[in-house]
């Protein structure tokens, strides 16, 4: 344990480029090394990575690795987290960082387990406790209507994931210095047991929902599939996305990848309106980061008011209308 | 084909937060007087994804396993009641205030004393804690491969072929057996318990164990909880900020928060 120094950031790359998180992690990351007075690394796996070590380095990592192999070429947990415990053993970080994705989710508890040390999931506040210089991670529990602070005592690294949209992102830097190296997988291919037969994504229709400025939501309270298309109209007014509560998800009125919250996505836009959404703990954890909230319900006892800036009381099928009309008459006249 | 499901007992998770009390003494979330625990909602659909298994082929047994102590027996029974064939509980002071890495070693040393498996079905995550950490620390210890979040669960040979949600769509995998499947809502409702089913439930004695009869010394088991600790847990502070928009009518409502968020350049 005495040898274990530095911030080691694991990030994800999508479509070659680094995901909002990894940006996020390096962020908190750089925080969390200079107030250690240690160094940042960062690693990422995949197949073909490019230049994408120089990119870690211009959102503050000091080092980056780039680990390549064959098998990283699709998502596939079993190859990752072996790759993963590779560049752990080889660095051997005091505080290890990943995103709770879908990948992160899968992998960091695996990793945590064959390194020996405790995981602390899906934090939202990470900070070196100045006296015993131990790193407090803060998490959401009881579907986020308590938080819980966790340290790692004796055990190293000191490992958490963080929730995506949860820390800012430096502002890129590409004259920031840093190194570059490649380090290699090694994978077996017996190592990957899982196989992937087939992959049903939906090519997203226009605006991606996590990187949309506007985002309406519809729960239960919408009464049926068949209303969402009222929604839809007010999105499209505002050049937002539509998303939904898990409720209207397990119902089958729309896709799960609209679900936002705890078990679904995390959005931060600029305005969030909320229509027919009691504004349940896990709902609000998927959006509870965005500017403003709108709240439309017929419930004036309903959760959501505590959380939202604005609020109308009343059925959204006289509000949303008369409040769509309006919209476009201000954004389009 | 022996099928294992790892379930929960938590507080309900859609009772009233602000009943819940913290003792910050000891560090302890304190659900409310008078209200039920229940079985985690993602463990429940666990046990209806080995039923639909069971209902599609013979010779299938369901053995359900739970770590926990305080637990309640009409609530801990009821995957018997839905269907399950036996019950198998580990109870144990040892492992009160247990962390993931303690429940997984628990878990895993039960499994083991069970017998021989072919799938271990568990939710996705637990509602208390929401840490999503013990199905795959236990897939690690039993050294099988693990598929997650899944919304669908098939056999096929010696393998099982899992649907799992991932970020926009779906995907399909295959896992030799055995292996571990972790369940998300989107598998669909569990069914409810027969009364025939409540009434069978009724007669079965769970199996009961301790630490030490699955061969883990106490101070084994506590050594493993201290890995991480938890300091604190608390309810932050919020501050309602609401404005409400009253009017005459809900449309002109409408008409009048638009209003508002050109006002504020919201929109
Ligand atoms: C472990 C766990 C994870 C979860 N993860 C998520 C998650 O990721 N995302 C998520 O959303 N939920 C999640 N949930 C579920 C969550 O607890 C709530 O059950 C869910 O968010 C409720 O959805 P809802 O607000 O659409 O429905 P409801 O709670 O039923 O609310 C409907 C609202 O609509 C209002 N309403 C009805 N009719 C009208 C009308 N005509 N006009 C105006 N208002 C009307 C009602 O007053 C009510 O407030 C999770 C739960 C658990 C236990």
């Amino acid at each position: 344990m005495s040898e274990v120094k530095g911030v080691l950031v694991i990030g994800e790359v999508s479509d070659g480029k680094l995901l909002g998180v990894t940006r996020e992690l390096l962020g908190i990351g750089r925080k969390l090394a200079d107030t250690l007075g240690e160094h940042l690394s960062a690693a990422i796996l995949g197949a073909q990575l490019g230049d994408l070590g120089k990119e870690l380095v211009a959102y503050g990592a000091d080092k980056a690795y780039l680990v390549q192999d064959p098998l990283l070429a699709q998502e596939n947990a079993d190859a990752y987290v072996a790759a993963a415990e590779k560049v752990v053993r080889q660095v051997q970080p005091n505080v290890l960082l990943l995103g709770q994705t879908v990948l992160g989710r899968d992998i960091s508890p695996r990793l945590a387990t064959r390194l020996g040390t405790a995981l602390a999931p899906d934090c939202v506040e990470l900070a070196i406790d100045p006296a015993t210089k131990l790193l407090h991670m803060t998490r959401p529990v009881y579907g986020g209507n308590a938080r819980a602070i966790y340290v790692c005592e004796k055990a190293r690294p000191q490992m958490a994931t963080v929730r995506p949209k949860a820390f800012s992102v430096l502002e890129r830097n590409d004259a920031r210095a840093g190194e570059v190296v490649q380090l290699a997988a090694g994978l077996d291919p017996a190592q990957v047991r899982v196989k992937v037969l087939d992959r049903q994504k939906k090519a997203s229709e226009g605006l991606r929902l996590e990187d949309a400025r506007v985002v309406v939501t519809g729960g239960r309270g919408m009464g049926g599939p068949e209303n969402f298309k009222y929604l839809d109209e007010l999105a499209k007014t505002l050049k937002g996305a539509v998303g939904a509560s898990r409720a209207v998800c397990d119902a089958g009125w729309v896709s799960p990848s609209l679900q936002i919250g705890l078990t679904g996505k995390v959005v931060t836009p600029d305005l969030y309106i909320t229509v027919g959404i009691s504004g349940a703990s896990q709902h609000m954890a998927g959006c509870s980061g965005s500017k403003v909230i709108v709240a439309i319900n017929k419930d004036p006892d309903a959760n959501i008011f505590k959380e939202a800036r604005y609020g109308v009381v009343g059925d959204w099928k006289q509000v949303l209308p008369a409040l769509t009309e309006k919209v476009k008459e201000l954004v389009q006249g | 084909m022996h099928i294992i499901v790892c379930v929960k007992q938590v507080p309900d998770p859609e009772a009233p937060f602000a009943n819940f009390k913290i003792d910050s003494a000891t560090n302890k979330v304190i659900p409310p007087q008078g209200v039920s625990p229940v079985i985690n909602g993602f463990d429940e659909q666990a046990v209806e994804a080995a039923l639909r298994i069971k209902d599609s082929q013979a010779g299938v047994k369901i053995t359900v396993i739970s770590v926990g102590n305080d637990l309640v027996m009409d609530v801990i029974k009821k995957p018997l009641s839905m269907g399950a064939d036996e019950l198998v509980l580990v109870q144990d002071p040892a492992i009160e205030n247990g962390d993931s890495h303690t429940t997984g070693a628990v878990l895993a040393a039960a499994i083991k004393k069970v017998g021989a498996f072919d799938l271990v079905l568990c939710g996705r995550q637990a509602s208390d804690w929401d840490q999503g950490q013990v199905p795959l620390v236990l897939a690690e210890l039993l050294s099988i491969p693990v598929v997650t979040i899944a919304k669908k669960v098939e056999m096929a040979g010696a393998a099982v072929k899992v649907e799992r949600v991932v970020v926009d769509g779906f995907e399909t995998v295959q896992a030799p057996l055995p292996a571990l499947v972790t369940i998300s809502n989107e598998l669909g409702e569990a069914r409810y318990p027969t009364l025939r089913g409540i009434m069978a439930a009724g007669r079965k004695k769970p199996t009961v164990w301790s630490a030490k009869d699955l061969g883990l010394e106490s101070g084994q088991v506590s050594q493993n909880a201290n890995r991480g600790r938890m300091l604190k847990v608390f309810v932050p502070e919020k501050r309602s900020k609401c404005e409400v928009i009253s009017a005459d009518s809900p449309a002109e409502a409408g008409v009048k928060l638009a209003a508002r968020l050109r006002e504020d350049k919201v929109i």
